[in-house]
């Protein structure tokens, strides 16, 4: 099992799951906000829509569901400004 | 039976020249019908980058980029909250001592204008802008310039126009211009006063306009915050984009309401072919990087292509064109049209109806560029 952190709370999934499944799995749905606000979250699960963008260890926009989990690693989501 | 409307002006070009030009000849109470070959501020319009900028390579581009800055400070508490105008003034980057020099001559011209604007030593530019790499020289902070969204800008002074009486027909190309006419195809639109606004387009139409296509590239990152607060150009851009040479690069970066970074700019001959140049796009994004390091880390989401109405003279054409009689010519503002709109309709306007134009407004005829025969052969 590996560990990570999500919005500052402690996260465990098995070893070779996507920071996007981890998320899921722990009842997190709302990954980012678009420019005008509105919630989203993962749709296509295999890096083509974007929408499960998330800051990971301060890297803005990576897609979690192309990231592995890997111990300790540190996953903030909502970072986006509203316009 | 019904009578034809009255049409008192027909304005060739939906971008925001001739938005512009419809809005203020449609507020003097003139019948404005409005022709797009294609949609409204889908042209060069949607290419630019929106800056609202002071300029002044010559005393007359002054005088029309001054006086429109305040026109659209005059504007500003009435355009929506999606023209996302932000007023973040530009910042003159300098590399070294010699571009310092040209700051301090900046700085007596804009101030006879009556432009504020701050020279910053190297702590003053890096505390304004923290992702600028070390060691640069300084800059000149001109805080009353802005930026906007520019196609939603064009859409609002149409509206305004429309608001006054002015009818748009988008998908309307104009295949000629005649005396005090138009024709699209079989049909042809009568109006005493013909604007010819159509940008890059308007030597096509007006034979004999000096008008070149010149391209840019532009790129715009994903969303981060913060990142830059103002548009942030290097004074080597005043050389890079005045000498008429093939292909130039310089740093030209904006920060956008939605925290993106737009960055610029290019400029190339090449005819009217808008492909990317993937080498020209990769100089462009390198010479960011060596000014805003951080950028190299960052995700571009899209890359474009426009075409600036380039003249010889770096000066907008503006004015009548007396060998078609009703035609004037509102057009070739290159990379400034943004800005200069709302000028160069309020000149357009004032010597339509026979007014003085509130600046000098010779410099500006189309004529000048023309030699009497060509003139005489259109």
């Amino acid at each position: 099992m590996v560990t990570i952190v999500a919005d500052g709370r402690d996260v465990t999934v098995p070893e070779g799951t996507s920071v996007a499944a981890a998320l899921l799995n722990f009842g997190v749905e709302v990954f980012r906000h678009s420019v005008t606000g509105q919630d989203r979250g993962p749709l296509c699960g295999m890096g083509i829509c974007y929408e499960c963008r998330v800051t990971i260890d301060d890297v803005p926009h990576r897609r979690g569901c192309l990231v592995p989990v890997a111990e300790g690693l540190q996953v903030r989501t909502r970072t986006e400004q509203i316009v | 039976m019904s009578r034809a409307p009255r049409r008192d002006a027909i304005v060739i070009g939906a971008g925001i020249v001739g938005a512009a030009c419809a809005r203020a000849l449609a507020k003097e109470g003139l019948q404005v019908t409005i022709l797009d070959a294609a949609f409204a501020g889908g042209g060069t319009t949607a290419a630019g980058m929106g800056h609202l900028v002071v300029m002044d390579d010559s005393p007359e581009q002054l005088a029309l980029t001054a006086l429109s800055l305040e026109l659209w400070r005059a504007l500003a508490g009435q355009l929506p909250r999606a023209v996302e105008l932000e007023h973040c003034g530009t910042i003159w980057v300098g590399e070294n001592a010699a571009q310092m020099d040209v700051v301090l001559d900046k700085q007596r011209v804009y101030r006879g204008v009556g432009i504020e604007s701050e020279i910053l030593d190297p702590g003053g530019l890096a505390e304004l802008e923290p992702q600028l790499r070390s060691g640069l020289a300084g800059g000149l902070l001109v805080p009353g310039d802005a930026v906007l969204y520019p196609p939603v800008a064009a859409l609002c002074l149409l509206d305004d126009a429309r608001m006054n009486g002015a009818i748009l027909r988008e998908h309307c190309a104009v295949d000629e211009i005649m005396e005090c006419a138009v024709r699209c195809g079989t049909e042809t639109l009568e109006a005493a006063v013909v604007v010819n606004a159509a940008g890059a387009e308007a030597g096509r139409l007006t034979l004999g306009l000096p008008i070149v296509p010149r391209k840019g590239h532009l790129a715009i990152t994903d969303r981060y915050p913060g990142f830059v607060r103002h548009q942030l150009v290097e004074l080597g851009y005043l050389t890079s984009a005045h000498v008429m040479t093939s292909e130039s690069v310089a740093f030209n970066v904006q920060p956008r309401a939605t925290g993106q970074v737009l960055v610029g700019s290019s400029r190339e001959f090449v005819g009217w072919n808008r492909s990317t140049n993937r080498d020209v796009l990769r100089k462009m994004l390198e010479r960011a990087v060596e000014f805003m390091p951080a950028l190299a880390r960052m995700s571009v989401v899209r890359s474009w292509t426009g075409v600036r109405p380039a003249t010889p003279d770096k000066l907008p054409l503006i004015g009548q064109w007396t060998p078609t009689p009703g035609l004037w010519i509102a057009a070739g503002h290159e990379g400034l049209g943004i800005t200069t709109s709302l000028g160069t309709a309020s000149v357009l306007v004032d010597l339509i109806l026979g007014r003085p134009p509130v600046i000098e407004s010779a410099a500006f005829s189309p004529m000048r560029v023309v030699s009497s025969a060509a003139a005489v052969a259109h």
